[in-house]
């Protein structure tokens, strides 16, 4: 269900807590059963002051920054999809609900943890512009940028998480192996 | 050191440990669903690995939108149904047999005490009533459990939540697990299997249990779980009569998989809820929760009883004897939705089908259906839906909708009013 991606790039921060599946993706879209028809729908009806579903940030993002809980909710893979269908490759979040986490994963994408500190640092900076991220699979270590400023982060992927990356995903890693 | 129920499962399912801390379990159950299944599907075609690894293990349903209301949903339906019979699966369950998945596949006697089960649903927790290990996931996770009959999952952690004390008349399973998570947050459970126990989970049914489990997942849960026992023998007993011979048998094979009593938690909590009331949810979270009595008198446009939360017997009779005699408010549509065509028979057997129609109820076919959004019964903007179902998201029943949670009796008392009601009043 996946090919090698593309990690990093332009950045979007959804600055809210528990982001569920729905928000990402409503319900009512669940009746395509392709994953580009489900470009236009990316986070339609996320509640967030201030976010535009349809504006230029989405469109030109790569990466989503946020907080804790991300993807709670429906196990639809349709979120991860909807993500990767619209040239997102990459979720960093304090923390994220098992199945959405598990579906990222699983399509060869990255899913990433970090601390609320280092989230708050990131998010700082868009204040100031457009956020590019760097990111390096092997080394763990995230760079983001923006307007001159320079961050610098580690983060931890499990072997496993690791792996079905490299793989492309899950049926890759699973085919291979069982 | 013992071991807990889902430690148990693991350890008698463990395919392989491909890096530390990763379990690859085999699979005794994979379920499968029109909405979710159809591009897992897709993609085993385009790879030409259009293949099951057990087809008595999968069992199959069309229930997210049956009858199917426009042509994208006949062809989610007919791309299931396709496969199904490509396949010869032979418990697969269509127009005229199906119902909602997480009340059907238990109905049918398909889960049984230390089975590992998937779905690519999230609600697939339920299944932990009958002492399983049932996780909900996504469509990958899906395709290769069709596929290879595995899944995989970090090492369990259970929280062991202890349901003391005994619970008031009117207080039904659906309060006891909005309090819990009101308690414990959407994320309050997260990578983290619920265990329920305690004398009010023994004594529930394998309905009422099946409520409990059903919501475990709203904190963030892999699975909820109950201990095996008698109640649950006695529920499959017509499916296991054959293997057991007696009761006693059974129960006494089944208490292999009950934690042990010096099993190691990652939390223990203790409730109490022999003073709990009637709850309710506000806002679009699900642990948004107060006691009915501080919303009562909140507008409500539409009452939904239902869904693989609360759409069984057991949550109609309920519902029912709140509104027998009763008539619904001109305010409010009333919907039912049996959640089976079992539970509609016999809810028209004991006439709880006419209390409901003279009410003014309109009755649908069992369905999925509103919970979602997805066909009968969705909402307009600005509109508020009392619910038996388990999510109360921004729009999850409809743009611009508020969905609020709660037990059957609430919502038929609501039904009533045409405001939010503890039934208790009434």
């Amino acid at each position: 269900m996946s090919s090698k991606k593309i990690f990093g790039g332009s950045a979007i921060v959804l600055d809210r807590a528990d982001i569920n599946t729905d928000e990402i993706i409503p319900a009512k879209y669940l009746t395509e059963v392709t994953k580009e028809a489900l470009t236009p729908y990316i986070l339609e009806d996320l509640k967030l002051e201030g976010f535009d579903a349809k504006g230029e940030k989405l469109k030109n993002a790569s990466v989503v920054v946020t907080r804790t809980n991300f993807g709670c909710g429906s196990s639809r893979e349709h979120a991860p999809w909807v993500f990767e269908v619209n040239g997102v490759h990459t979720v960093i979040a304090e923390s994220y609900a098992r199945i959405f986490r598990q579906n990222m994963f699983n399509c060869g994408m990255l899913a990433i943890e970090l601390p609320k500190g280092d989230i708050d640092q990131i998010i700082a900076l868009d204040a100031d512009g457009v956020i590019d991220i760097d990111i390096d699979v092997d080394t763990q270590k995230i760079t983001a940028k923006a307007n001159g400023k320079t961050l610098d982060f580690s983060f931890e992927v499990s072997p496993f998480d690791k792996a079905l990356v490299a793989a492309g995903g899950w049926v890759e890693f699973a085919d291979a192996r069982y | 050191m013992g071991k807990t129920i889902a430690e148990k499962i693991f350890a008698a399912h463990l395919r392989d440990e491909p890096f530390e801390g990763t379990r690859v379990l085999n699979l005794d159950r994979v379920l499968c669903h029109e909405i979710t299944t159809p591009v897992a599907i897709a993609d085993l075609v385009w790879r030409g690995k259009d293949r099951v690894f057990d087809r008595n293990k999968i069992k199959a349903v069309i229930d997210h939108v049956t009858p199917s209301k426009d042509s994208k949903t006949a062809l989610q339906a007919k791309i299931l149904r396709d496969w199904a019979r490509r396949h010869e699966i032979p418990d697969f369950f269509d127009i005229g047999h199906n119902g909602v998945c997480h009340a059907l596949f238990p109905e049918k006697g398909y889960i049984r005490p230390g089975f590992t089960v998937i779905m690519g649903d999230s609600h697939t927790c339920t299944h932990g009533a009958f002492g399983a290990f049932a996780a909900g996931v996504g469509t990958t996770d899906l395709e290769v459990g069709i596929l290879k009959g595995v899944c995989a999952f970090r090492e369990p952690a259970t929280i062991r939540i202890n349901i003391n004390g005994s619970l008031p008349q009117g207080v039904v399973a659906k309060d006891v697990i909005l309090h819990v998570i009101g308690q414990l947050g959407v994320n309050g459970a997260t990578d983290r299997i619920l265990e329920f126990r305690g004398p009010v989970v023994d004594a529930m049914s394998m309905e009422a249990r099946m409520t409990l489990c059903n919501m475990a997942i709203e904190a963030g849960g892999t699975c909820g779980v109950c201990m095996p026992d008698m109640t649950t023998v006695d529920y499959l007993w017509p499916f296991i009569e054959g293997e057991f011979g007696t009761k006693e048998a059974a129960l006494a094979d089944y208490s292999k998989w009950v934690s042990d009593a010096d099993a190691s938690y990652d939390r223990v909590l203790d409730f109490d809820v022999s003073n709990l009331a009637p709850q309710v949810t506000f806002d679009f979270k699900p642990d948004c929760v107060k006691p009915v009595a501080d919303m009562a008198g909140t507008r409500i446009d539409q009452v939904y009883i239902g869904t693989c939360t609360n759409g069984r017997i057991e949550d109609l009779r309920e519902a029912a004897a709140v509104l027998k005699g009763k008539k619904v408010a001109d305010t409010v549509r009333g919907i039912v939705s049996p959640a089976t065509p079992k539970i509609f028979k016999d809810a028209l057997k004991e006439g709880i089908i006419e209390i409901f129609m003279d009410a003014g109820f309109c009755v649908t076919n069992p369905t999925c259906g509103a919970c979602l959004g997805m066909s009968n019964g969705v909402l307009a903007e600005g509109e508020a839906c009392a619910s038996t179902s388990n999510r109360n998201f921004n729009g999850r029943m409809g743009k611009g909708g508020m969905v609020h949670l709660m037990s059957p009796a609430t919502a038929a008392a609501c039904a009533i009013t045409g405001v939010i009601t503890d039934a208790r009043t009434l």
